[in-house]
């Protein structure tokens, strides 16, 4: 810029730079556009229904004024097992991978497969439960929907169980088999306590998935209006409730259905801020 | 883990043999532990697979190879077709890659190249909790507040603009719905942009230095830099992250359920109401009566799975591959 004659080759290229430039800089103002936008319209139809009765009332008959609690309380049944179910597995196999079976055959299939259930679509998930547990039992129920669920938090849980052992440095191993310890011992006294708060993370991780997954509980889950901790009965899920309220053409069914998406999204966010600042602290300490 | 107490008395080395003999078989159960969680993971996909095959088998029996290729979804008739929700499928995860590749590719120029220090944390963050927001979240949004927006401001533009064009006329006709194609493609674009977004970041940043320092050391623009050196090296890993924001997209189900209209029909129009493989399931897997009806659903499941597998697949080769140059 500082020369006075500019040779026009030059400035072509000094333009495509700097409309280059213009272009990144709208795309991201455009990407977190979007992330204000949708947050905004949440923040504003949600927090406008939010009331004390939202906790403490059941999910109305169309027409009428209630709350979302048994659809909260379900949804905190089904994730409770489904992280029950799904955690031990999951470090299992996350240990056998990381630890075990580093390099052989089982773990580099294992591995593999396991991406692929990590994006797999969850409806075909939905699917899978309905077609080996609900078909079989003759009905929709709690337990078809929490292993549902199990079965996305297993691949979450695996992969940053592996990610976070295999982190680990392999004198620790080396100190641990040097004064005599057994290999299961090394692992559960020593890996998995310094790779602590990678597992946690992970868990917490798999949990903000589940908390705001509605397919695979369509036709496991199924819903309910009414109170249920019957869990070989069908039971009401938040996001379920969701969807249905927000398709129908109640106004107050859609009000607490923004409500309710308040609320998921606000644990979804704060679930993942805080496993973002777990991994976080551990890499700077 | 060999017995090692030759100087020890008899009743001592007796001792330490059980003991030593209870860490070993402890050992051995936990290995046999992971291991069986490890093949349980196994098991997962090839139940996921065989559930669907098994599930699937009395439609594809019955209808044979013209399921997929057969507009028609008649439940009153059973006689079903999937070629709609596959059209459906494939025309808005396209719209949806068409936005969100260069948007998410000029995102990850900025995040790498030209955003101040400071800033790249945070950005980096917000565009990764825009990944976190459920599914569900959009589809509301997308319902309530985005679809009334396109029905009132974009569509009947679009079918302005384009009334006199041949080709495109055609591609932006009929009554401004709101719900449609264009509409679920648009939904899916914001959800795939933060994976496409990250997974190039990643990559761009692991790009040696020595290489861009080259570049611009010979007199490169920042553009330069990017478009002839950073692209190139990572064109593998870059294509890997095209290919699983793909699979995101396809197998992408309540979003897309809420704004797609849900019309097994074919309509040359992106702004016609439509359906997809997931939407369809999701729409009416409980209310569907009569085994071939369920059976057609699950075929449809099966087709998806079978898409996104492939492509999933294909992603991950990709990246491994980029990694392994990396070594």
């Amino acid at each position: 810029m500082a020369q006075p004659a500019v040779n026009p080759f030059y400035a072509g290229r000094r333009r495509r730079n700097a409309i280059a430039k213009g272009l990144a800089l709208a795309a991201t103002l455009f990407g977190l556009g979007w992330l204000v936008l949708v947050l905004g319209v949440l923040l504003y139809e949600g927090l406008g229904g939010l009331s004390l009765s939202v906790f403490t009332e059941m999910t109305p008959p169309p027409g009428a004024a209630g709350g979302l609690l048994n659809a909260i309380v379900g949804s905190l049944i089904l994730t409770v097992l489904a992280v029950l179910i799904g955690t031990p597995i999951g470090v299992l196999a996350g240990t056998y991978l990381a630890e075990y079976g580093r390099h052989d055959k089982l773990s580099s299939v294992v591995r593999f497969i396991n991406d692929i259930l990590l994006s797999a679509p969850s409806i075909v998930v939905g699917l899978f439960i309905y077609e080996v547990m609900v078909a079989p039992m003759g009905h929709f129920s709690g337990w078809a929907g929490a292993v549902a669920l199990a079965v996305i938090v297993i691949p979450v849980v695996v992969r940053t169980t592996e990610d976070m052992l295999t982190l680990l440095p392999d004198t620790l191993r080396e100190a641990a088999a040097s004064i005599g310890l057994p290999r299961a011992h090394m692992i559960v006294r020593i890996a998995y306590r310094a790779a602590r708060a990678g597992i946690v993370t992970g868990i917490l991780l798999a949990i903000a998935r589940i908390s705001g997954e509605t397919a695979p509980l369509l036709f496991t889950a199924l819903n309910n209006q009414f109170w249920s901790t019957n869990m070989n009965a069908p039971m009401p899920s938040l996001p379920v409730v969701i969807f249905q309220f927000a398709l129908s053409p109640y106004e107050e069914w859609q009000k607490l259905a923004w409500t309710g998406a308040l609320l998921i999204t606000v644990t979804v966010l704060a679930l993942s801020i805080i496993a973002r600042s777990l991994t976080s602290a551990r890499k700077s300490s | 883990m060999t017995l090692n107490g030759t100087g020890a008395r008899a009743g001592e080395a007796a001792s330490r043999a059980a003991v030593l003999k209870r860490l070993r078989v402890s050992d051995t159960i936990f290995h046999g532990l992971t291991r069986a969680a490890a093949i349980l993971v196994l098991l997962l996909l090839s139940g996921v697979i065989g559930s669907l095959v098994i599930g699937a088998a009395p439609a594809l029996g019955t209808f044979g190879f013209s399921f997929f290729v057969t507009e028609t979804w008649n439940p009153v008739t059973e006689k079903f077709g999937a070629l709609a929700p596959i059209y459906g499928t494939l025309v808005t995860s396209i719209i949806a890659m068409v936005i969100a590749v260069p948007v998410g590719l000029m995102i990850a120029f900025f995040l790498t190249e030209l955003c101040p220090g400071w800033l790249r944390r945070p950005i980096g963050i917000a565009i990764e909790l825009l990944a976190g927001i459920p599914s569900i979240i959009y589809g509301i949004w997308g319902l309530f507040v985005f679809a009334p927006f396109l029905q009132k401001y974009v569509q009947p533009l679009l079918i302005d603009t384009f009334e006199n064009v041949p080709l495109l006329s055609s591609l932006f006709e009929g009554p401004p719905y709101g719900i449609g194609m264009l509409t679920a493609g648009l939904i899916l674009a914001i959800m795939v942009l933060p994976f496409v977004t990250s997974i190039s970041r990643d990559v761009f940043d692991a790009v040696p230095p020595v290489l861009k320092e080259a570049a611009y050391g010979v007199g490169c623009t920042t553009w330069e830099v990017f478009r002839h050196v950073i692209l190139p090296f990572t064109r593998v890993g870059v294509i890997g992250g095209f290919m699983l924001g793909l699979g995101r997209a396809l197998g992408e189900t309540m979003a897309v359920t809420f704004v797609i209209g849900n019309a097994h029909k074919i309509s040359a129009s992106i702004l016609a109401p439509g359906t997809t493989i997931s939407a369809s399931i999701a729409n009416e897997f409980t209310e569907a009566v009569g085994d071939l009806y369920t059976s057609s659903l699950v075929a449809l499941g099966l087709i998806l799975f079978f898409i996104t597998f492939v492509v999933l697949s294909l992603a991950r080769y990709m990246l491994l591959r980029l990694k392994q140059r990396e070594g």
